[in-house]
């Protein structure tokens, strides 16, 4: 555990560019993986590209014929007297996980912004801020295929001061963040989406674990079973991040 | 979307099915309920006799589908943590990559026990510990497995959560793959790899891509 400590504590000259990475789009992703395997370059169109609903069809038919029926089946509920019902409940809580993942891309622009890292650290947390990023573009491409509207960005502020506080404060984001998403999963309706949250929801997970061996905090503060947050209890959370 | 899906869903079971069977209250339903009711519903004008079959299988997939996901779940957490607690102690492992195989170790049997008991209480068998054989001689090479297992692990969980048909499963499920996520993250930072997917998105796996990559490790 300690092995990853020793530059995420040190304070260091701002020696990258953090007017690069204030805007990240992932469109660079998609074309850096491009190179990448066949599986990948499907997955990076369809996600980052076309939105998140596409990917979860690409995930479904990836599946094989069992889950795709039950995505018919569900597909068939969704298109009947409910579906409005069913894609609103969907929408608000995309329109939600957006909220956190503007949030969350803000943060690390700051982060980025503030020199705090470099090194193997710096393109750890530079990386991370750009899968936020795709995640924001996703989200967005989600609510609209559901005929829905993006929340606005909320443009989140956040207290950058030194390499540890921001450290520390990154785990407590990315933990609250995960436990977000697993609060969500279960309610929500079409499983696209809930393939998609799923993606994102380890995704956070594992940020929150790299930041945890930075800030020599446990990798699994539930134990071996996560804790899932409620939407009220993260949003008080977020509260003072809001302008 | 979704305009096709509503036919084939509804002409694959049109023999017996009511015609009306489209206008019902389908909202939240599961595939099995949508079945068991439309079966249900074709029984109000067949008799009960012409029905009895459809009625049973659709109960029959209403556990056999989560059951049959959980047993797979549990043949791959019973490997990881048969692989931390057996194979991580035969190797002789030192410094971090000791301290995070006691604690993935245990995790893992904790997963081990919840599926287990997940399975009993939706009135399934949970399936037998599989014989391993564990490929790892060396502290190296025991972490790269570890990696291409608990990367595999979270994919597997990925792909086949969608398909659960249980709400409370599903949960379950998300929790601990959050925990495969962390061990995922911990264990690449070790080796000197990424500790997410570039992308930012954990490609989900199938059952059968995951299976490929374990069955090598798989003796009986």
């Amino acid at each position: 555990m300690s092995t990853q400590t020793s530059e995420g504590r040190a304070s260091r000259p701002a020696d990258s560019a953090p007017s690069a990475d204030s805007a990240p789009q992932p469109a660079g992703i998609v074309e850096r993986l491009v190179r990448d395997d066949v599986d990948r370059k499907r997955f990076l169109r369809m996600a980052g590209g076309a939105g998140a609903a596409s990917f979860g069809a690409f995930v479904l038919a990836a599946c094989g014929s069992s889950s795709s029926k039950t995505a018919s089946t569900a597909a068939a509920t969704a298109s009947t007297s409910t579906a409005s019902k069913s894609s609103s409940g969907d929408v608000a809580i995309l329109n939600y996980a957006l909220t956190l993942e503007y949030l969350e891309r803000e943060f690390y622009v700051k982060v980025v912004a503030s020199g705090f890292f470099s090194g193997k650290v710096g393109t750890l947390i530079k990386g991370f801020g750009e899968q936020e990023a795709t995640h924001v573009e996703a989200l967005k491409g989600a609510v609209e295929k559901l005929g829905g509207t993006p929340v606005a960005n909320p443009n989140g502020k956040f207290p950058i001061t030194s390499a540890t506080q921001v450290a520390q404060l990154a785990y407590t984001v990315e933990n609250l963040g995960a436990a977000a998403y697993l609060g969500q999963a279960p309610k929500i309706q079409s499983p696209e989406l809930l393939a998609t949250a799923l993606a994102i929801h380890s995704v956070e997970a594992r940020h929150a674990a790299t930041l945890g061996t930075l800030v020599k905090k446990s990798l699994t503060p539930d134990g071996a079973f996560a804790k899932p947050d409620e939407m009220s209890t993260v949003l008080a959370a977020v509260k003072p991040f809001l302008p | 979307m979704f305009n096709n899906t509503l036919t084939d869903a509804h002409s694959g079971r049109s023999g017996l099915a009511n015609p009306g069977l489209v206008d019902f209250e389908v909202g939240g339903m599961t595939r099995s309920s949508f079945i068991l009711r439309g079966a249900l519903a074709a029984g109000a004008v067949y008799g009960v006799g012409a029905v009895t079959p459809f009625v049973s299988q659709a109960l029959a997939e209403t556990g056999g589908g989560d059951v049959e996901i959980l047993n797979f779940a549990l043949t791959l957490e019973y490997l990881e943590s048969d692989f931390y607690n057996v194979k991580g102690r035969e190797v002789g492992l030192s410094g971090t990559a000791k301290s995070y195989a006691t604690m993935f170790g245990e995790q893992e049997a904790d997963h081990v026990k919840a599926l287990t008991s997940a399975i009993k209480s939706l009135g399934g068998k949970p399936v037998a510990k599989p014989m391993f054989a564990i490929p790892a001689s060396s502290q190296s090479s025991f972490l790269s497995l570890a990696s291409v297992l608990e990367n595999t692990g979270v994919s597997a969980y990925n792909g086949a959560a969608p398909s659960l048909q249980s709400k409370e499963v599903l949960a379950s499920a998300g929790s601990i793959v959050q925990i495969e996520a962390r061990h995922a993250a911990a264990i690449n930072l070790l080796i000197g790899d990424s500790p997410t997917p570039s992308e930012g998105f954990d490609l989900p796996l199938t059952k059968a891509q995951v299976l490929a990559k374990v069955k090598p490790l798989i003796k009986a």
